[in-house]
């Protein structure tokens, strides 16, 4: 393990990742100062707290790329283990919130696991199918344990219930295992198959999902009830048009027509108040991030930093086309944060950290 | 070694790289189509959503402009708006909601504050948007709940404007009521609204544009609860202008004391300029009630009513004009060169007429008598014969010139006509041909014709003006809030009938003597030292059996005669005409006759006719006369 400055690591240092991760991280902090703005208290402690957290996430992004990513492969089982742990433990002593048992009160802050359990995730799998697939790639019996590795974190935080995040972690899964190899028909018949569960798992979603599923086929069958969110959202972007109504103008989230709008719906409001041409910047940010992303998984030196590049590239993508794609109509409301920008200590500390991972890699690639 | 390379081939380790790149292309292109969806909502959507997004958040408030007021023909104020105390509630508000509902019944006395509550709830109303519990608080009830505001967080008093009529019924027929505008009229009228206040009847109605003003409104913008944060854009409202009316307060309380409880109709015209002095139909209604919302149970009580309050008298009452109409023969009779001064009739008391006699109504009858003797004492075979030589079209060719069969073009609402009867009408209406006799009824009034009190007071004026007649009219002007005047009411000649002054002189000569000879059918009317004119009238309600002669007193009340009287003074310049009826009042001269004396005495109390009037004018004038018919 080594830890150290080296010359060659300031000489390598990834800068377009660095800058992107702050521009969109810079992005959150405005909208987060927007969504929660009043003008009774200009300065919430919400705001306060997201710039501690971003400080927060900064420190933990200069601490990975410090680290060499390599000698993760030796700890992803324990960590895999210990986030389980976790995650089991706030199903019993977690904080509801809003129906649904996500958080851990430490005291100075609440901890959110599932966020956590991604990374793990693309740790326990880059770990696991780091050596080169069989010829003819990953068949089902390749895939088993990897399946078990996604199944245990999948069904703690779809207990919850955590649907989002869930499908967040099936996407990863998704997006590593086809990275690694698997065979193409063997994808088909996951799919196929996933396709088919998709009655049975309909039955095991809570109601307030059922409803939101259903909302998304058809938002106008309910303005005021269960399509009101998905409507006002769109109205908030829309009415946004080229250049926005400006910083701390849009009236769709100042009158609190936005519903969770420092969170999931934290697009909408920066889209309403910096227009098409701040939206396409956010997009634009996310893609460069993105490709960046995938071309050190293509150059990193060894598979397992290839993989690990690949699924925290895959993490941010999900999230982020998801979110938007939620915000606009084109996909239905689940609860998938905005990466860098949704207000959320554990999340922003996580992809922080995650985009630190990817610094590590790319910078090594020289080293070794 | 086909077999084995093409196994091979297909049993290759798949390489990382091609699958990172189809990640890439597959990811950028889920990105791009995030774009085009951006690009829609917000490039080619936004005006929509834009729109949509202010619907969201403004609110249009209407601010009703508060109606004009009206005034007499003195300034004096006859209808104001005043506030009314309406007791609210805003649900969001109420801390302890069972202990303040409670409380609030208790105050206001039961009104099942829950109920309405809940069903502005079910309405959709934020809670944050106050609920009228109960409108039109008493005082006792304002002064309850403003002392007991510790007790009742979350209710406040609400003041709206209101509509009073500040002497009830007083000529509420002509100042008419507002109500609230109803869906036909939202339908027909651009402007209003629902929950507007609205002229429905009477002035109210005909000077709606006038009194109404233009409301303003005001852009409020509201959160996603609705609750109001601010005001973005205020149009101010335009109260709506003040009407001054000719009529005269003191005048027409005057006329509706002197009515009193009579069934009946008075009104009075300035015969100069056809400004109405007075106008008073009785029974009359309240419009105060109107203004607050009748209960279906006191609607029904109006509609129900066998003496028909809401009728207008004045110009909706048809009543045979009896004698009265002995003006018109005269009228059309000199008019026809048939009639002079001199030229004299026998009546013995009644002739005959085709196989029937027709009466006069002295027994004894007159003996040979003039034209103006016969006015005075109302003979009716004078003018059986008059009327037998003029020929029913001929009457009622000189009928429809003095306005009788038609509007008097009144500003009102449903003005009636009355009937004129002619041989053309009788043949168009009955399919029937004139009999000759039947102008004898005609002639003294009876029969088929049907007159309203308003065309008899045309009558008088028009007889005083020596033929000139104005169209009668109730608005002197429009004022603007500044006291400006936007619109001012000129008098217009209806029309003009070229008597000789020597004409004019006869019919004066037995109008005065009416009142004043001692012959007179009304001496009842008499105030000395004014010259009143007039002529009495008694209109049949039961066509009298040929010769029978019952006592009027004897006969239930609903048979018996409608009382006329149409009156003028002072005779020699004119300043007032009058006529009045009572429904089943009997002679003209004993019930109508001194009704219009105690008005023309109010009058001329106000309007002193050059020298102060005689002290104790008003008890000999009641003392004065003797019964008399017609």
């Amino acid at each position: 393990m080594r830890v150290g400055i080296d010359r060659r690591l300031i000489y390598h240092f990834d800068w377009p990742v660095f800058v992107l991760t702050f521009a969109i991280a810079l992005i959150g902090l405005l909208s987060v100062a927007s969504a929660s703005y009043s003008e009774h208290r200009p300065f919430q402690m919400l705001i306060i707290r997201q710039v501690i957290w971003t400080t927060a996430g900064a420190a933990a992004m200069f601490a990975v790329v410090m680290f060499d990513y390599r000698a993760l492969a030796s700890y992803a089982y324990p960590i895999y283990g210990a986030v389980m742990a976790l995650l089991v433990a706030v199903s019993v002593i977690g904080q509801a919130t809003g129906g649904s048992r996500r958080w851990i009160n430490l005291g100075l802050f609440t901890l959110e696991p599932s966020e956590l359990a991604k990374l793990a995730l693309i740790l326990v799998l880059v770990r696991y199918l780091r050596d080169d697939p069989p010829p003819g790639g990953l068949r089902l019996r390749h895939i088993l344990v990897p399946g078990l590795l996604l199944a245990v974190p999948a069904a703690l935080v779809l207990k919850q219930p955590d649907l989002g995040t869930m499908l967040t972690l099936v996407l990863i899964f998704g997006s590593i295992i086809f990275a690694a190899g698997i065979d193409l028909r063997t994808l088909g018949i996951l799919v196929l198959g996933g396709v088919l569960a998709m009655p049975v798992a309909w039955h095991t979603l809570k109601p307030y999902q059922k409803e939101r599923v259903l909302t998304f086929l058809n938002p106008q069958s309910d303005p005021l009830g269960a399509g009101y969110h998905v409507i006002q959202s769109e109205i908030a972007v829309g009415s946004g048009g080229s250049w926005g109504k400006g910083f701390l103008k849009g009236t769709q989230a100042r009158l609190n027509f936005l519903p969770e709008q420092t969170t999931d719906f934290i697009f909408s409001v920066f889209a309403e108040e910096f227009g098409f041409a701040g939206s396409i910047l956010l997009l634009g940010l996310y893609a460069a991030l993105v490709a960046r992303g995938l071309s050190i998984a293509a150059r990193a030196r060894d598979r397992f930093g290839a993989l690990l590049a690949l699924g925290l590239t895959a993490m941010v993508f999900w999230q982020a086309a998801i979110n938007i794609g939620m915000a606009t109509g084109i996909l239905p409301v689940v609860g998938i944060p905005l990466p860098l920008v949704s207000y959320g200590g554990s999340s922003l500390i996580v992809l922080m950290a995650a985009m630190g991972l990817l610094i590590s890699i790319n910078t090594r690639r020289y080293l070794f | 070694m086909p077999v084995l390379a093409r196994r091979g081939r297909k049993l290759a380790v798949p390489r990382l790289e091609p699958r990172l790149t189809a990640l890439t292309i597959f990811m950028m292109m889920v990105l791009a189509a995030v774009g085009l969806r951006l690009y829609y909502l917000q490039i080619i959507k936004t005006h929509e959503m834009a729109d949509l997004a202010d619907r969201n958040r403004i609110r249009i408030r209407r601010l009703p402009a508060s109606r004009g007021l009206i005034f007499d023909r003195r300034h004096r104020v006859l209808v104001d708006t005043r506030p009314s105390y309406d007791a609210v509630l805003v649900p969001e508000d109420l801390h302890n909601r069972a202990a303040t509902i409670r409380n609030l019944e208790r105050f206001l006395g039961g009104d099942h504050v829950e109920d309405k509550i809940t069903q502005a709830e079910d309405e959709g109303l934020p809670s944050s948007e106050p609920v009228t519990i109960k409108e039109r608080l008493t005082w006792d009830q304002v002064v309850a709940l403003e002392t007991h505001q510790l007790d009742l967080p979350g209710v406040s008093i609400q003041v709206t404007p209101r509509r009073r009529y500040l002497y009830g019924p007083l000529a509420a027929h002509l100042l008419g009521y507002v109500g609230e505008v109803n869906e036909q009229e939202l339908k027909k009228l651009p402007g209003y609204h629902m929950g507007d206040e609205i002229g429905k009847f009477g002035l109210e109605r005909g000077w709606e544009d006038y009194l109404r003003g233009a409301s303003g409104n005001q852009e409020i913008e509201v959160d996603a609860v609705g609750r109001r944060l601010r005001v973005l854009k205020e149009t101010p409202e335009k109260p709506g202008a003040n009407v001054i009316l000719t009529i005269d307060l003191d005048l027409q309380e005057a006329a509706e004391q002197a009515l009193g409880n009579h069934v009946g109709a008075l009104v009075a015209i300035d015969p100069r300029n056809g400004e109405i002095l007075a106008m008073v139909s009785h029974p009359s209604f309240d419009p105060n009630q109107f203004a607050t919302g009748l209960t279906s149970a006191q609607w029904r009580q109006l509609m129900n009513d066998p003496a028909h309050p809401l009728e207008d008298r004045v110009i909706q009452g048809t009543y045979p004009p009896g004698s009265t109409f002995k003006l018109v023969d005269a009228i059309a009779g000199m008019e026809d060169h048939l009639l002079t001064r001199s030229t004299s009739f026998h009546c013995a008391g009644g002739i005959w007429y085709g196989n029937r006699e027709y009466r006069c109504w002295r027994k004894q009858g007159h003996g040979t008598i003039s034209l103006v003797n016969a006015i005075i004492a109302s003979c009716d075979v004078y003018f059986y014969n008059v009327g037998e030589r003029l020929g029913v079209d001929r009457i009622a060719q000189w009928a429809h010139k003095l306005g009788f069969g038609v509007a008097s073009g009144i500003p009102l609402a449903h003005e009636k006509t009355g009937t004129i009867p002619s041989s053309a009408w009788k043949q168009r209406r009955y399919h029937e041909r004139w009999y000759p006799a039947e102008t004898l009824s005609v002639a003294i009034g009876q029969g088929y014709v049907a007159v309203t009190p308003l065309q008899l007071a045309q009558l008088a004026a028009e007889v005083s003006m020596g033929g000139i007649r104005y169209s009668p009219h109730f608005v002197k002007r429009i004022e603007g809030l500044d006291g400006s005047t936007l619109k001012s009411y000129e008098p217009e000649v209806a029309e003009r009938i070229p008597l000789t002054p020597e004409q004019v002189q006869i019919l004066q000569a037995g109008a005065c003597g009416v009142v004043n000879s001692p012959m007179g059918t009304a001496r009842k009317a008499a105030i000395p030292g004014i010259e009143v004119c007039g002529k009495t009238g008694t209109a049949q309600v039961v066509k009298e059996a040929a010769g029978a002669r019952t006592k009027e007193e004897d006969l239930p009340e609903k048979y018996r005669d409608h009382g006329w009287f149409i009156a003028w003074a002072p005779g020699n310049d004119p300043h007032i005409a009058i006529a009045c009826v009572i429904e089943h009042g009997g002679h003209g001269g004993s019930s109508a006759a001194p009704i219009v004396r105690d008005v023309l005495l109010r009058y001329f109390q106000l309007y002193p006719p050059g020298q102060p009037l005689p002290a104790g004018a008003l008890a000999r004038a009641s003392s004065g006369g003797r019964e008399n018919g017609d």
